[in-house]
């Protein structure tokens, strides 16, 4: 089994936060099938692990949840971004831009552009 | 923010034991029932839906274990449960842990007892603001090998300009007063110091002021501080005492202001620290002679540095002022006399004399604590084989064996912890019984408390003792070999090799140990008897010596007792009545330095030989006494040579004197010391009368008597006769069959009969003061003794175990040499052999430390060398043989096995 990326598993959290932006209260299944979408089968997460995960972003107050009913009418525990995930989801995308923006730029010099 | 946050939520879970394993699993559920759902529609069957959202989801197990991970805090959780199952371990065996707890406490309140001696005395000396920046300033003459010869009131002056220091001041080291007007006539102890004094020490006064700082006044200002206990006993703690009249030795002072209560003075005896009243002099007018840069000042000098500058630096700045004031003054400053100043730390001067005697002490009870942690792992150890199948099983069973340390040092850091604390209890509600066996003159007794800093030690050295000696055990422990274990059916006795190898290592270090303390204890037992046993040279047996003070005012023409002639009719009429009193046989007078090892300053004079010295500040010091000429037969003190002072040396005649042995030996080598001719300049009563000191001639020599300490034998004394120099400080000595609890008041009634303005105080018999004079080596003896004892126990303890684990680990062993033909004394000289092998090694490590411990502490020895062989041979002898007897017990049971039941029980 070849291990995943150490990028990409630091960044899920930043994926839960962007996913509950995106789309507003999700229940547990909910936030996995988006990620699991998105990135298709590079991100090769166990689901479960999400759970715990989900639990540190409420300790830390990014998120809170609350039981409530399914689409199709059965009990689920509903997450949804707090004012402050909103703030943490936008200066981390701020950071992650910065960051994504600086390797671009360093993929792109070529030798004779340093000449 | 949000790691506190997260901490802070995980912590109340933590504590409210909030679980959300409930929560999880009911989302876990709905999770797959979703998931499972859209397998159904993407066309599975139902078994295969199911089976793929559960792999899709993953493991449910380590998912739980990660929510509850995230939801509170394991480590404290975990720890929780090291702990409620260590409380557990503890109560079932409950002997092991009484044992290992009371071992602990043992080692810890003992060591926790010293610490608070130490504490107060050695590593808080002076209880004064910034007390790094305080510096002792004493002036040596290497040249002529006087040390500490007083500073002059010019060389003073020049200190305090130097830019060297904030201040610098000078102060006498305590003498009496009389206090009189009040009911009794009480003698207070004080101390002249110049005016800055407070300034310099940093401590203001907690009504009125201290001294102006700036006050010029050459001689007394006539300005008294006084200690919040004088102002308690002898005023009533009146609020408006400031300004009231105190007179003191006939001259009124006022007061002005008194000092905080707790307030201690400089000092390295107790009664020096509790002087009670302080009185401010320029120490360059009346009655101080005249400043002159050749006057030294018999007091100490005690200075507070410039911020920020080191000793060192400071020592620096100082030899060079020394060096251009030399070239400035060439005749005050000869060559020869190699004049120097020093600076040393206020707080090693302080401490003095007992700094050796608490750090032997202190290393004694390390010993100790080091002995008992190691007692305490070696029974962790024993206990490791009993339980080597729960190891095991553990193991099997998956445990990590970072996770069996971690439990293993809860247990031990459990016990170690309790044994500190019950240690620290003990100490505690015993404190008051253990402060009374402290010698009175330790400095700072006082001082000791038993307080938070205290605890806070106890606590420290448990827990650094536990971690320390608790890993080894706990280590090796979760070595266990598995599958052996495992196969030996239950029993698991046998030990792993590195282990047992641990064991004996941790006897042998024990023994070692041991022996080096036993050894302290011989050689200090061996130098306080040899004290003990030794020829003072005097005769303490049914005497008595009972003080009084003469009062010295300011103005030499109001002291009626300024001469010689003038005092001796006070003196010959005590004499008179003293023999009156019921049981006394002989009466005799001296001044304070007179009292044979009482007296905690010598009071030392130049010595100027005629036609060897011609200056004052060159010459070699000396003690003076100051005695009647009784003295030497009522302390039994042979003449030698020539004459003791008779009726007829009076103040008009020629000035005689008497010295002893050491003084003829050092002063007079190879001559006759009869008929020489001395000057004994910078007497201090010097200028209480004008004349012209004029030669004084040695008339006897007297045996040598240890009269200053009872380890020294030789030190020069020149006695001169109390009917040609007046004195203050009376010492009264009486010999006969006498009452020690009314002498002091038919005393006191005979003296104030004279005159009733004398304060008579001090009452002692001089075996007392001997014994005095031995306390704090009686002390320090008693203590390490105690402490070789408790070794030598733990010691014997720890082999006995050790050996008997031994024989228990080898009894099928022994069972089958047994059934073989094996001699029954065979066996038991084989254990016998393994503790022996065990005692040589420990033994022989002992003998080395021993060696280095015993010429560290070769200064707290008297007549004895620091590699006595009969110490060292005894020592060794007596711990072999404690060793043999603990492995006597254990081998006696191996021999008496019995094979059949033995091997049939295995």
């Amino acid at each position: 089994m070849k291990e995943k990326p150490d990028v990409l598993q630091g960044t899920l959290a930043l994926m839960v936060l962007k996913t509950l932006e995106l789309l507003g209260p999700q229940h547990g299944y909910g936030i996995a099938r988006r990620i699991e979408q998105i990135s298709g089968d590079l991100l090769d997460v166990n689901q479960g692990t999400l759970y715990p995960l989900l639990l540190k972003l409420e300790h830390e107050g990014s998120i809170a949840s609350q039981w409530g009913a399914s689409e199709n009418n059965r009990r689920a525990r509903f997450y949804r971004l707090t004012a402050a995930g909103r703030r943490q989801l936008q200066a981390e995308t701020r950071d992650w831009e910065q960051t994504a923006a600086i390797i671009a730029r360093f993929f792109k010099v070529k030798t004779e552009d340093l000449a | 923010m949000k790691f506190l946050r997260r901490f802070l939520i995980r912590l109340s879970n933590f504590a409210a034991k909030r679980s959300a394993d409930q929560r999880l699993q009911e989302e876990i559920a709905e999770h797959l029932a979703f998931q499972t759902e859209e397998n159904l529609r993407a066309g599975m069957s139902s078994a295969e839906a199911r089976r793929q959202a559960a792999l899709k989801l993953g493991s449910a197990e380590a998912i739980r274990e990660h929510h509850h991970a995230e939801q509170s805090l394991p480590f404290f959780e975990n720890l929780l449960f090291d702990l409620r199952y260590a409380v557990r371990m503890l109560v079932r065996s409950p002997g092991f842990s009484f044992i290992a707890i009371a071992t602990m406490a043992l080692g810890v309140g003992a060591t926790t007892a010293i610490y608070s001696v130490i504490d107060a005395t050695l590593l808080h000396p002076l209880p004064y603001p910034n007390p790094a920046e305080l510096v002792r300033i004493q002036d040596d003459l290497s040249g002529v090998g006087a040390h500490n010869v007083g500073i002059s009131v010019p060389e003073w002056r020049d200190l305090q300009s130097s830019g060297i220091f904030q201040s610098v001041s000078v102060s006498g080291t305590g003498a009496d007063v009389n206090l009189t007007g009040s009911e009794q006539p009480e003698r207070l102890s004080y101390k002249h110091v110049t005016p800055n004094y407070f300034a310099v020490l940093g401590v203001d006064a907690q009504l009125g002021r201290t001294f102006d700082p700036h006050d010029a006044t050459p001689g007394f200002n006539l300005e008294a501080v006084i200690s919040d206990e004088v102002w308690r006993r002898e005023f009533g703690a009146d609020p408006h005492i400031v300004g009231k009249a105190l007179r003191l030795d006939n001259d009124d002072y006022h007061v002005v202001g008194v000092m905080p209560r707790g307030f201690r003075d400089l000092g390295s005896t107790s009664e020096e620290r509790k002087t009670e009243t302080w009185l401010a002099a320029g120490m360059a007018g009346l009655p101080f002679p005249p400043p002159l840069r050749g006057t030294r000042q018999q007091g100490r000098a005690v200075a507070r540095l410039k911020p920020g500058l080191s000793i060192a630096a400071a020592q620096g700045h100082l030899d060079a002022l020394v060096e251009s004031l030399k070239k400035q003054y060439p005749a005050e400053y000869p060559a020869q006399a190699a004049w120097t100043v020093r600076l040393s730390p206020l707080s090693e001067s302080v401490v003095g004399s007992v700094r050796q005697s608490l750090i032997l002490l202190f290393g004694a009870v390390g010993l100790v604590l080091l002995i008992s942690c190691v007692n305490v792992a070696n029974l962790l150890l024993a206990r490791a084989s009993v339980r080597g199948r729960e190891v095991a099983v553990r193991q099997a069973l998956g445990a990590q064996r970072t996770r069996l340390i971690r439990q293993f040092l809860t247990e031990s850091l459990l016990l170690f912890l309790l044994g500190g604390i019950a240690g620290f209890a003990i100490l505690f509600f015993t404190r008051k019984f253990l402060l009374g066996l402290i010698p009175e003159s330790l400095p700072h007794l006082s001082d000791i408390t038993i307080n938070w800093g205290v605890l806070g030690f106890a606590l420290a050295v448990s827990v650094a003792a536990g971690t320390v000696f608790g890993l080894a055990p706990a280590w090796l422990m979760s070595r266990s070999d598995l599958i052996g274990t495992l196969r030996q059916e239950g029993r698991g006795s046998i030990g792993s090799l590195g282990r047992s190898r641990a064991r004996q290592i941790l006897v042998i270090s024990e023994l070692a140990l041991s022996l080096v303390l036993m050894v302290a204890a011989g050689l200090l037992l061996r130098s306080f008897w040899d004290l003990f046993k030794v020829q003072p040279g005097f005769n303490p047996d049914r005497v008595m010596a009972i003080q009084t003070w003469l009062p010295g005012p300011n103005d030499p023409s109001a002291d009626i007792y300024r001469s010689a002639t003038q005092e001796s009719v006070l003196l010959r009429e005590i004499l008179r009545r003293s023999r009156t009193l019921p049981g006394v046989e002989e009466a005799g007078l001296g001044d304070v330095a007179s009292l044979p090892l009482g007296h905690s300053h010598p009071s030392q004079l130049p010595l100027i030989r005629e036609g060897i010295e011609t200056m004052d500040n060159e010459a070699p010091v000396i003690d003076g006494p100051i005695v009647s000429p009784e003295y030497f037969h009522l302390l039994g003190m042979p003449l030698l040579r020539g004459r003791l002072f008779n009726d007829q040396d009076l103040e008009d005649t020629p000035q005689v004197a008497v010295i002893n042995q050491a003084a003829a030996r050092t002063y007079w080598p190879n001559q006759d010391p009869l008929g020489k001719r001395v000057l004994l300049r910078l007497d201090s009563r010097e200028t209480l009368s004008s004349a012209k000191p004029a030669w004084t001639m040695i008339v006897g020599v007297i045996a040598d008597a240890r009269t200053e300490s009872l380890a020294d034998l030789a030190i020069p004394q020149i006695y001169r006769s109390v009917y040609q120099r007046p004195i203050k400080d009376l010492a009264i000595f009486l010999r006969g069959q006498l009452d020690p609890i009314a002498i002091s008041a038919q005393v006191r009634k005979q003296v104030q009969s004279i005159d009733p303005e004398l304060p008579v105080f001090h009452a002692v018999t001089l075996d007392d003061v001997l014994s005095t004079s031995l306390a704090v080596r009686r002390f320090s003896m008693e203590m390490v003794a105690f402490f070789a004892a408790t070794a030598l126990v733990l010691a014997g303890l720890g082999i006995y175990g050790t050996i008997s684990f031994v024989v228990n680990e080898q009894r099928r062993e022994i069972a089958i040499r047994l059934a073989l033909g094996a001699q029954r004394g065979n066996i038991l000289k084989m254990v016998l052999r393994r503790g022996l092998g065990l005692s040589a090694a420990g033994a022989g490590l002992g003998v080395a430390g021993a060696l280095i411990v015993s010429h560290l502490m070769a200064g707290l020895l008297y007549g004895v060398s620091p590699t006595d062989l009969p110490i060292f041979a005894g020592v060794t002898l007596v711990l072999t043989t404690v060793a043999l007897a603990a492995s006597y017990i254990p081998a006696l049971r191996a021999m008496r096995l019995d094979p059949i039941t033995t091997l049939h029980s295995e």
